[in-house]
């Protein structure tokens, strides 16, 4: 998978390798950002309250 | 695989090669993933709750007059000072505890009574998320003081005791803490969060009453 990726990349190893920095950076951003702020309600890890 | 095994069986081994580095690569490109949410649980979530934080405490700092019978949910109640657990310990209690409210701050059952009043004021907070304000209210033990700061008023409880109940265990909320028939004369304070840490499966419970208030001076 990384290496065909790898292979796709245009460029210099240089130019693939910054190319494949901000992809990564770009990858973790939309995790953070809007995955896990949807999956997080599902993660009953800190259910704090006494209810019925 | 979408690719057909080769015909021959001598190129066997180049495609298993393949198979368990793509199998291998999916794992730890999973777990990776994985590692980063528990990050963002423990970190990331804490992030949303500070800037929260910031705005309720404006909010009494500018709203400083009169005592409020009736506060509208997601709306700041009162400064909640612990100094056993630092100097620093200060959040600005959020009216409310549906989810929305407690990635705010530590939240006040609506039902329960405010701030110095007698019977029981109620306070829920997160533990490992959300900037996790009851993290360490296991540590309170007996005659630690937990400060309310309200709009009206400074009042100071003094803890009396701790439990670890069932999260159905209403029992706690009542007027007089554990004691849902008996009509209240004094001034408590109930906090809760879960218990053990990471876990859903119990709400550990500290107890306290009202030994000091102190109105504003203007």
């Amino acid at each position: 998978m990384y290496a065909w990726l790898w292979r796709k990349l245009p460029g210099r190893p240089r130019t693939r390798a910054l190319t494949a920095v901000v992809l990564l950076a770009a990858v973790v951003a939309v995790l953070w950002y809007v995955v896990f702020p949807l999956l997080e309600p599902a993660v009953t890890l800190d259910e704090v309250t006494v209810e019925k | 695989m979408a690719i057909p095994w080769p015909r021959d069986i001598r190129e066997y081994p180049e495609r298993m090669r393949a198979t368990l580095r793509a199998v291998g690569e999916t794992s730890i490109t999973a777990g990776l993933i994985l590692m980063l949410f528990c990050a963002y649980l423990l970190w990331g979530t804490g992030a949303y709750t500070q800037s929260q934080q910031l705005l309720l405490k404006r909010e009494l700092e500018r709203e400083n007059a009169g005592k409020l019978d009736r506060i509208e949910l997601g709306r700041a109640v009162a400064l909640l000072r612990i100094p056993k657990l630092g100097r620093d310990y200060q959040y600005a209690v959020v009216e409310g505890v549906g989810a929305e409210q407690l990635k705010k701050g530590p939240g006040h059952y609506p039902d329960s009574a405010m701030p110095g009043q007698t019977g029981n004021f109620v306070l829920s907070g997160h533990r490992t998320t959300y900037a996790a304000p009851f993290r360490e209210i296991d540590e309170l033990e007996r005659d630690d003081e937990i400060v309310v700061e309200a709009r009206e008023a400074r009042y100071t409880y003094r803890v009396t005791s701790q439990d670890i109940v069932r999260p159905d265990e209403i029992e706690v909320l009542a007027p007089v803490p554990g004691k849902p028939d008996i009509r209240p004369i004094r001034a408590f304070i109930t906090l809760s969060t879960c218990h053990p840490e990471y876990s859903a499966a119990e709400r550990l419970i500290v107890y306290g009453v009202l030994k000091e208030t102190e109105p504003r001076k203007e």
